[in-house]
C-alpha cells in the first residue's frame, strides 16, 4: 500500500493530490498538464514539495534519498545507458529474479546488444526489466508506451499485462490513454488541474457518470470483467460478464486465451444504445436487460445514463431528445444494446 | 639519431614532456571538478568562476606569468605556503614550468570537458539514481564513462598547450637550461645564437610531430568508444 499526499505551488499551477494506491496497478489518468507526472516525481523524491507525505507499506519516505527509496522508475523514453549492453543495463540496479524477469519480458535474445541497436519497444522492455531487477518495492511508470507507435505499443502491452498479473507491489501508471488504462489498471486516480477528481477501483470509477467530464465523452465507458466462454469460427468470442453474456471480436490473431480465462471489456458509453423493449430483427448481437440507476444531465446535447444489472454497472451516452422521447427515469427497466464491432480489439484483453 | 639533436636539446625535449605530462595529470581532476560545477552547478559565483577559469586564455601570457611570480614566488603568499606545507618550490624550477603550463592549458581543458558534460542527458544520471546508485556511483559508472572522450580531448589539449607554452613560463621561471628550458624556450634561445637555425627547425618539427601524434591518438581512442557503442 502506498499513501500519497503531496502539495506544491508552481507558477500558476497548484498541485494538491492525496490518494492511496493499494498493491497492483493504479492508473494516474488525466489530460496533459493535469499534474500526473508531477505526482510521481514527487513520490519518487525527484520533485521537492512544499508539503509531502509519502508512505510505502507504513515506511515514511520523507527525507529518504532517491537512491535508497527502493523504487523502479520507467520513463517515456527508455533512458538506457548507451555505454552498456543490455545485460549490464539490466543488472545496474540489481539481479533480483533475473532469470524470471528475462523470461517474462522476452529479453534473452537481446542481452548482448547495445541500446543503439534496439527498437523503441525492445528498449522499453529492457527499461522495464532493469527497473524490476532492482527489486523495487514501488514501481513508477510514466507513460511507458506513449513514445511508441501502435505496433510497438501492441508489442509491449502484453508484457505489461504479464507484469500486472504477476507482480503484487504498488505500481503507479501515468497515462492519458484510456484503452491502456482500462486493460492494465486495477485502481484509478483521475487528475484534473493538479487535484484528484475521482479515485477508487477502476470498474467503479469508470461506471460512475461523474467521471465522464474528466475522462471525456469520447473515452467514457464502463469496464466489465468477464470469463471467456468460447471462441466461434467467425472471429467472435463469447464472454460471460456480470451483466450477461456478450460477443466481442476475438482480438486479431492473438486471440483471447483459452476458455475460462478472465478478460476485461471496455464498453464505450457512446456505443451503447438504449431501448424500452427487447428489440426484434436487429443486427446488434448484444442485448442486455438493465435498470437505470442514475441520469446525469450535462451541458451538451447528451445525457449520461448509469445502468446496472445484478452487480455490474454500465454507462450509456444518449441524446437528451432520446431520453425525453423514451421518458427514461431512474429505476426503469430498459435494454442496453451493444454492437460487437463497436468494441475495438484494443478494448479487450 | 643522437646527432639529430644536441644533448641540451634532448634535455629540453625530455623536460617538455615531463612538464606537460605533470601539468595535465594534476589539472585533469581539478579541471573535471570545475567543469562539473560549471555544467551542473547552480551556485552563487558560478559566472565569476567561469570568468576566472577563462582568464589565462585571454590575458597576455606574460601577465599570467607575472601574477604567478607574485603569487607563487618564494616570497609570494602561495609560494610560501606550498614550501612550508609540502616543501614544494615553484620559483625557477621545472615544477614552476609545470604550474604555468597547467594554468595556461586549464581553460582549454575545462571547455572540452564541459562541452561533453553538457552533451550527456542528465536524465540518464537521474535514472541511475532511481536504480539505487549513490551520487558517487552515478559519477563513476555513468557520467565518467560517457564523457571520457571529452576528458581525453581535454587532456590532449592541455598536454599540447603545455608542450608549447612560452610566455607565462619564461616570465615565471625564466629560461634555465636543464631546469626550466622547455622546447619552446629552447627554440627561442637557439634563434638568438648564430647557426642555431637548423637545430631550431628540427625542434620545431619535433614539437609539431608530438602534438599531431597526441591528437591522432586521442581521435583513434574516441572513435573506438563510439564504434563500440553503435554495435
Amino acid at each position: 500500500m502506498l499513501q500519497v499526499d503531496v502539495r506544491k505551488e508552481f507558477d500558476g499551477f497548484s498541485l494538491n493530490a492525496a490518494f492511496d494506491a493499494p498493491n497492483g496497478i493504479t492508473a494516474l489518468f488525466g489530460p496533459s498538464g493535469s499534474g500526473k507526472t508531477s505526482v510521481i516525481r514527487a513520490v519518487s523524491g525527484l520533485l521537492d514539495c512544499d508539503q509531502s507525505t509519502v508512505r510505502l507499506g507504513g515506511r515514511d519516505m520523507n527525507g529518504v534519498p532517491i537512491h535508497k527509496r527502493k523504487l523502479g522508475y520507467v520513463y517515456q523514453n527508455a533512458r538506457l545507458f548507451p555505454h552498456m549492453n543490455v545485460l549490464k543495463n539490466l543488472r545496474y540496479g540489481g539481479q533480483v529474479d533475473e532469470a524470471q524477469i528475462v523470461a517474462l519480458l522476452g529479453l534473452e535474445p537481446l542481452l548482448d546488444r547495445y541500446p543503439s541497436s534496439l527498437s523503441g519497444g525492445e528498449a522499453q522492455r529492457v527499461a522495464l526489466g532493469r527497473a524490476l531487477m532492482a527489486g523495487p518495492e514501488l514501481l513508477l511508470l510514466d507513460e511507458p508506451l506513449s513514445a511508441l507507435d501502435a505496433p510497438r505499443k501492441a508489442e509491449v502491452l502484453p508484457y505489461l499485462e504479464a507484469l500486472r498479473d504477476q507482480s503484487d507491489i504498488p505500481m503507479l501508471y501515468v497515462s492519458h490513454d484510456m484503452a491502456e488504462v482500462a486493460r492494465l489498471a486495477r485502481y484509478i486516480v483521475i487528475m484534473n488541474k493538479g487535484k484528484v477528481a475521482l479515485s477508487g477501483g477502476l470498474e467503479t470509477v469508470l461506471a460512475d457518470p461523474a467521471a465522464v467530464p474528466f475522462v471525456g465523452v469520447q473515452d467514457a465507458g464502463a469496464v466489465l470483467t468477464g470469463r471467456v466462454v468460447g471462441h466461434a469460427d467467425d472471429g467472435l468470442t463469447k464472454i460471460e460478464t456480470g451483466a450477461g453474456a456478450i460477443w466481442v471480436p476475438s482480438s486479431g490473431g492473438r486471440g483471447l486465451g483459452r476458455a475460462g480465462g478472465t478478460v476485461r471489456v471496455r464498453v464505450p458509453a457512446q456505443d451503447v444504445i438504449l431501448a424500452r423493449s427487447a428489440p426484434q430483427g436487429i443486427s446488434a448481437l448484444n442485448v442486455l436487460p438493465v435498470f437505470i440507476e442514475t441520469i446525469e444531465h450535462g451541458r451538451g446535447p447528451s445525457v449520461i445514463v448509469g445502468l446496472k444489472s445484478n452487480d455490474t454497472q454500465l454507462i450509456a451516452r444518449v441524446t437528451k431528445r432520446s431520453a425525453q422521447t423514451l421518458e427514461l427515469a431512474v429505476g426503469d427497466h430498459v435494454y442496453a444494446i451493444l454492437k460487437a464491432t463497436a468494441i475495438a480489439p484494443t478494448d479487450v484483453g | 639519431m643522437t646527432d639529430f639533436l644536441g644533448p641540451a636539446e634532448w634535455t629540453a625535449l625530455r623536460l617538455s614532456v615531463q612538464v606537460a605530462l605533470c601539468a595535465t595529470l594534476f589539472s585533469l581532476p581539478i579541471g573535471f571538478a570545475v567543469a562539473y560545477a560549471l555544467s551542473r552547478g547552480d551556485f552563487f559565483g558560478r559566472q565569476a568562476l567561469n570568468v576566472l577559469v577563462h582568464l589565462p586564455l585571454v590575458m597576455p601570457p606574460v601577465v599570467t606569468g607575472y601574477l604567478l611570480l607574485l603569487g607563487f614566488g618564494r616570497t609570494g603568499p602561495l609560494g610560501g605556503l606550498f614550501e612550508d606545507l609540502f616543501g614544494l618550490v615553484f620559483a625557477f624550477r621545472w615544477t614552476g614550468a609545470a604550474l604555468a603550463a597547467g594554468i595556461m592549458g586549464f581553460p582549454l581543458m575545462v571547455r572540452a570537458i564541459r562541452l561533453s558534460l553538457d552533451a550527456i542527458e542528465p536524465e540518464l544520471e537521474e535514472a541511475a539514481g532511481t536504480l539505487g546508485a549513490s551520487k558517487l556511483r552515478v559519477l563513476c559508472t555513468v557520467t565518467l564513462p560517457l564523457i571520457w572522450p571529452g576528458l581525453l580531448a581535454g587532456a590532449v589539449l592541455g598536454f599540447a598547450k603545455g608542450m608549447g607554452e612560452f610566455g607565462a613560463t619564461i616570465t615565471f621561471v625564466s629560461n634555465i637550461p636543464g631546469q626550466t628550458q622547455t622546447l619552446a624556450l629552447s627554440i627561442n634561445s637557439l634563434l638568438e645564437v648564430p647557426g642555431g637555425e637548423t637545430l631550431a627547425l628540427r625542434l620545431a618539427v619535433l614539437s609539431i610531430a608530438i602534438a599531431a601524434i597526441a591528437i591522432a591518438l586521442s581521435e583513434v581512442l574516441a572513435a573506438r568508444v563510439v564504434r563500440r557503442r553503435s554495435e
